[in-house]
């Protein structure tokens, strides 16, 4: 309509505009209202007679004024909507289905706003709804419930994608296991998915099926490798749309430790490819401390991908005995070595002292016997910084006579002299072959080849700590392999040569394996690492759904089984897992998965995940009409003549009245005010500008005081609204600040006297009041952003959680934990002096000379308080009877506060009574 | 819109006291003027002239001979006559009508009527007494006086107002042949009525000076749509649906009515004016003044 999308919610009323050509006519009929005047010269006038029979019209622009505000209340009762939105009116259950997954996470908001926009209208049609996020896992023994929309509107805030894919399966088995019929919106994050379909029809069993896509496509990121020295990334998209430019970063810490930006690749997609490869150009030196690749400007776990060790090439030295004989390679002491490191690592093959400043991953001793003490307190140094050192036995090392009365610092076990050799031409015996892994061991799982057999090598000496530092042994129960951990690295021992002439171990598959297990060669992504199974690995590093990489700790391991699935899920999130030393990087796309837009049946209605921007006109409509109507009344008067100069005045000031005097109470803090501000005990709110928060505190810090006037002999009048900027602040013990989005930050002036306000003895609860959030965001809440702005001025001393034993805990009643509305946010106070200690039988520390100047928290205690004017509760808390609890502990809260704030520490003083008494001789 | 009857004895005397001051300079040049017209006593008060004396001039054909003044006619050749001045003082009797019809006015920055007939009847009375002429009041009983006193007198009569009467006539006083009265009013009431008295004061031979006092709303009728017009008293009223189709039928009674007024002056030999409040009261006092005094 008009070119502007325009909607009735009531088109019916529309009709009556029908009616205004009458109006026109009556209008245009009735005269105005005589004006009456005094006129000397009427005698002059009897007599005359109108000439006119029609009486005077009122005039055109008064008729347009009037039809326009009567066209403007029909119309503003048909209740027009600009923008509105697509979303069908009905009157059937509701089921809102949201693939809460990686791929909605980069229009997340959108998401959010689009639910809302659904959720309110359900609303409006008194739609019962469920509303179900699709990445959680469904419980068959709960039915499908239908609630208030409103309720689901309260969930919309907190929602947040996941970082792995629906399990369309189980919600299938489940949703047709639910009885009842239901419309449903389906919030896809369109991917294709093998087990879709087949939801979308138990969902068109149920009743029509509303899905909310975005039609731009999925972008997701493979694991990277390395092909031909240069890290290469694939970026896959859901479909081809055109042509279009991709970047990625690829993100590692820099020498200090912080993560930067280490490189970039920058690629087109081909008009109709889905997927490009994108090579980084980076030396190996940066390549190496790569973290994670990302997708740039695109939040979401699929944009990016942890590397792992994939693409890292460790910096190996190999330190071997320099008088070679010239010409044999193939009995060369490194030979081997060599071309089992080559092609994954960077060897280094100088000196030791070189070498170690090269700052290897890696040191691999070849046959080194005695080391000067120099050499040997630096790597033992390097070692204990993290440093793996490998070392291989042979003559040399056999002969050096070194660990064998007490246990070299760079060898895992203490050698017997000599060594052994078995099946060989002067010996007695077959050479021996190497045991199975046992479990818990670094090669637990390897294969062992039948053909590998030693015929000699150096002999660990039995210890009690030689079975600890085992690794590998063979049949007949020698050591083959020990190694120990020397700080936080690792020395570990081969008791053979690393050449064919004592074993031929070198020449096997399983001494390239071995390398991996150690950790001295990388392997990478959890498809190049073929022995997952039978360890358990553990997540170090896990991906959030908006392709954040966050380091995490004392999560349960995983087995390496599920790991092999590559199935990320919520218990298998993505991210890197290690086990001894190895990565293993899951990423949210595997290298072999495809990536396919959703294909939905035919006559399937889209909603437009668009921002529709819904707008109500009504009441700016009925407020323009109210205005005319109004305008009309001056017209009116100004036509009658009794629109005088004084008559004006008086409606002009009443308008202006009318107009600023309503929202805004007068907060001026007037003499009478004061003087029973001083008189009294007096609670204040430091008032935020918004209204709503502002009657909230009002509330709240009544109720309060109404408590404490009930419960204590502190009698606390009426609370007072405080404008930082203006009033005085030394009037009152207790401030309680909330924090509003809309908040301006205090003026230095307004800083000024805070801090005076702090230092001399006031104190201020801050209050977040988003506890319900905090847990959610990890980048911290609007209004958590608004107390550091404003905190980050005032004088606020260090601060610490409230322990346990501090006095706000046991002022007046005795707490563990101080709810508000919401539950469980941590509550900080000024951190007690460190040098407070426990004493013995008192029940708590003398921790509290000098009361906290602040409280900080977000449990939104002023709504667990607040209570209207008769006295009722006007926020609900909790549920039930734990709702009821949660209440009383709240306003336990408020007791303990204001009697804390009031008395200071004089409840922590009181333990001393038995003592003074004592002391007294009573 | 009530007559607003603010005026004190005291507010009306400064009124015309401070409208009669710039009539000092025109005092002035009257008395140059007046070499030959005197104006009542003016002559008298000139100093080193003698009581009767006036002046000399040399005799025409028409002098008879007694009236020869052979003194002077002998230092010269010419004859001359001796004239002497004349000192006949007027009696001037001055009408303001202060009924509730003059209490009207359109704007709250215009005078009332009352206000404007009354500040121009005392100043021309100031004029006059400083001049030594007699001046009174028709409506009082006493006859004119001779005297600046008088004028307070004159000024506390102005202040009765007669709110009870809608509409003014001029009252029917007893005068002298050859004395002067002035009338100021709106002249809006009964015709007949006004006729009468104004013809009655013609028969006494009286010289008759008729200043018509208008609002500028009764000049120009400015009412439009539904209109319902009140005497100030409220005695009359007249109700219009389009009081804008009236205005020229109302104009041309107005002028109706200002012409018989202007007829019934030509006729006597009075003369006529109409003034409005929006105009400035200095020329009007100066009309009333100069037909005064022109004819003296």
């Amino acid at each position: 309509m008009f070119g502007l999308n325009l909607s009735f919610v009531s088109p019916i009323l529309l009709w009556a505009l029908v009616l205004l050509p009458i109006l026109w006519w009556l209008l245009r009929a009735v005269p105005p209202a005589p004006i009456r005047a005094y006129f000397p010269g009427i005698l002059l006038l009897l007599g005359l007679k109108d000439k006119e029979t029609t009486p005077d019209r009122t005039p055109w622009w008064l008729l347009a004024l009037r039809i326009g505000a009567l066209a403007a209340t029909i119309i503003g009762f048909a209740a027009p909507i600009l923008n509105p939105t697509d979303v069908k009116p009905s009157s059937n259950n509701l089921v809102i289905l949201i693939d809460s997954s990686w791929a909605s996470a980069p229009d997340w908001k959108q998401r959010q706003e689009k639910l809302t926009e659904v959720l309110r209208a359900a609303d409006q049609n008194n739609q019962p709804t469920a509303l179900l996020t699709l990445t959680d896992t469904p419980q068959p023994n709960v039915p499908l419930q239908f609630t208030s929309p409103t309720a689901s509107l309260q969930r919309v805030a907190s929602l947040l994608p996941n970082a792995w894919r629906p399990d369309y399966m189980a919600w299938q088995t489940y949703l047709s296991a639910q009885e009842g019929t239901y419309d449903t919106v389906w919030f896809s994050d369109g991917l294709e998915d093998p087990n879709r379909p087949d939801l979308m029809n138990v969902l068109a069993d149920k009743g029509s099926v509303s899905v909310v896509q975005n039609d731009v496509p999925v972008i997701a990121l493979s694991s990277p490798r390395v092909e031909e020295g240069d890290m290469v990334a694939k970026v896959t998209r859901s479909f081809a749309d055109g042509v279009s430019e991709i970047t990625l970063n690829a993100v590692g810490p820099d020498p200090n430790g912080a993560l930067q930006v280490l490189g970039t690749a920058t690629g087109r997609f081909a008009a109709t490819e889905t997927d490009v490869d994108l090579i980084f150009d980076m030396p190996t030196e940066l390549r190496n401390r790569v973290k994670s690749i990302a997708v740039d400007n695109r939040r979401s776990a699929g944009a990016v991908a942890v590397t792992g060790d994939t693409v890292q090439r460790r910096k190996i030295g190999i330190i071997a005995p320099s008088d070679q004989q010239e010409g044999s390679n193939l009995v060369s002491d490194v030979f081997y070595l060599r071309k089992a490191l080559v092609p994954t690592a960077d060897v280094i093959e100088v000196d030791l002292k070189t070498t170690l400043q090269a700052g290897p991953d890696v040191l691999i001793f070849v046959d080194i016997g005695k080391l000067s003490s120099t050499d040997t307190d630096n790597v033992l140094k390097w070692v204990e910084d993290g440093g793996l050192l490998v070392r291989f036995a042979g003559p040399r090392l056999a002969a050096s006579q070194i660990g064998l009365r007490e246990e070299h610092p760079l060898l895992p076990v203490r050698l017997r002299a000599g060594g052994r050799s078995v099946g060989g031409a002067m010996s007695w015996g077959s050479p021996k072959t190497i045991q199975d892994f046992v479990e818990g061991t670094s090669f637990h799982g390897l294969k062992v080849p039948e053909d590998v057999s030693i015929s000699s090598q150096v002999i660990a000496q039995p210890d009690p700590n030689l079975a600890d530092r085992v690794v590998a042994e063979l049949q007949d129960g020698t050591p083959l392999v020990t190694q120990k951990t020397v700080g936080s690295g690792r020395v570990v021992l081969f008791h053979v040569t690393a050449n064919a002439e004592w074993s031929n171990l070198p020449l096997s598959g399983l001494f390239v394996q071995m390398f991996e297990r150690l950790a001295v060669s990388t392997s990478g992504t959890i498809d190049e690492i073929d022995d997952l199974e039978g360890l358990v690995w553990q997540p170090e590093e896990i991906i959030g759904a908006f392709g954040t990489v966050r380091a995490v700790d004392g999560l349960a391991g995983v087995q390496g089984e599920q790991l092999a699935t590559k199935a990320v899920s919520s218990e298998l999130p993505a991210g890197v897992y290690t086990n001894s030393g190895r990565k293993a990087a899951l990423n949210v796309m595997s290298n072999d998965q495809d990536l396919n837009r959703a294909d939905w049946p035919l006559g399937t209605t889209f909603l437009s995940l668009g921002k529709t921007s819904q707008l109500f006109l009504k009441p700016y409509i009925l407020i323009a009409a109210f205005g005319l109507l109004l305008l009309d009344i001056f017209a009116s008067l100004w036509l009658s003549g009794k629109l005088t100069k004084r008559f004006v005045g008086q409606m002009a000031a009443v308008m202006i009245l009318a107009s600023i005097g309503i929202p805004e109470k007068s907060y001026a803090q007037s003499d009478d005010v004061l003087s029973s501000i001083i008189n009294n005990t007096v609670l204040g709110y430091v008032r935020t500008g918004d209204p709503k928060v502002d009657r909230a505190s009002e509330a709240g810090l009544l109720g309060l005081s109404t408590e404490l006037h009930r419960r204590t002999s502190v009698e606390p009048i009426a609370p007072v609204g405080v404008d930082i900027e203006t009033d005085e602040l030394s009037l009152y013990p207790f401030l309680y600040w909330p924090m509003s989005e809309g908040q301006k930050p205090p003026s230095d002036a307004a800083v000024t006297k805070l801090n005076r306000f702090l230092r001399s003895g006031g104190m201020i609860l801050f209050d977040t009041r988003d506890a319900h959030l905090s847990s959610a965001i990890t980048g911290g809440t609007a209004n958590g952003r608004v107390l550091k702005k404003i905190a980050a001025q005032l004088e606020i001393p260090p601060l610490e959680p409230v322990p346990e034993d501090h006095v706000l805990a046991r002022s007046f009643y005795l707490m563990k934990d101080f709810p508000g509305r919401h539950l469980g946010s941590t509550v900080w106070i000024e951190a007690s002096q460190a040098e407070s200690t426990k004493i013995e039988g008192v029940p708590f520390r003398n921790a509290n000379d000098g009361v906290t100047p602040v409280v900080i928290g977000a449990n939104d205690w002023a709504a667990a308080w607040a209570i209207d004017q008769n006295g009722r509760y006007m926020f609900p808390v909790g549920r039930g009877q734990a709702g009821q609890l949660q209440r009383e502990y709240a306003q336990r809260f408020g007791v303990n506060l204001i009697m804390y704030v009031l008395t200071g520490n004089y409840k922590s003083d009181q333990v001393h009574v038995p003592a003074l008494l004592d002391r007294l001789g009573q | 819109m009530n007559p607003n009857l603010n005026m004190s004895p005291v507010s009306i005397r400064k009124d015309a006291e401070n409208l009669a001051h710039g009539f000092a300079e025109l005092l002035a040049d009257a008395r140059q003027l007046a070499a030959t017209i005197s104006l009542g006593s003016h002559g008298r008060r000139r100093a080193g002239v003698g009581e009767e004396f006036w002046q000399y001039r040399t005799a025409m054909d028409t002098d008879s001979i007694r009236d020869i003044d052979w003194r002077r006619s002998a230092r010269s050749d010419a004859h001359f006559v001796r004239q002497q001045e004349w000192q006949n003082t007027q009696s001037v009797h001055i009408w303001a009508d202060r009924c509730a019809s003059m209490g009207f006015r359109s704007d709250d920055a215009l005078p009332l009527k009352m206000m404007r007939a009354n500040v121009l009847a005392l100043a021309l009375s100031i004029l006059l007494a400083k001049a030594g002429e007699k001046v009174g009041l028709m409506d009082l009983p006493d006859s004119a006086r001779q005297g600046i006193g008088h004028v307070d007198k004159l000024a506390s009569a102005l202040v009765q107002t007669s709110p009870e009467q809608d509409f003014g006539v001029p009252p029917k006083k007893d005068m002298k042949q050859g004395q002067k009265a002035v009338f100021i009013s709106d002249f809006l009431g009964d015709w007949d009525m006004i006729f009468e008295s104004l013809s009655h004061a013609a028969h006494q031979n009286v010289d008759g000076y008729i200043m018509q006092v208008l609002d500028p709303v009764e000049q120009h009728f400015p009412f439009k749509g539904r209109t319902v017009l009140l005497s100030m008293n409220g005695h009359q009223k007249f109700e219009t649906l389009r009081a804008q189709s009236l205005r020229e039928e109302y104009q041309e009674r107005l002028i109706e009515r200002k012409a018989a007024l202007q007829q019934l002056s030509k006729r006597t030999g009075w003369r006529y004016s109409c003034v409005l409040t929006n105009a400035p009261a200095t020329p009007q006092l100066l009309w009333l003044y100069q037909a005064l005094g022109g004819k003296v």
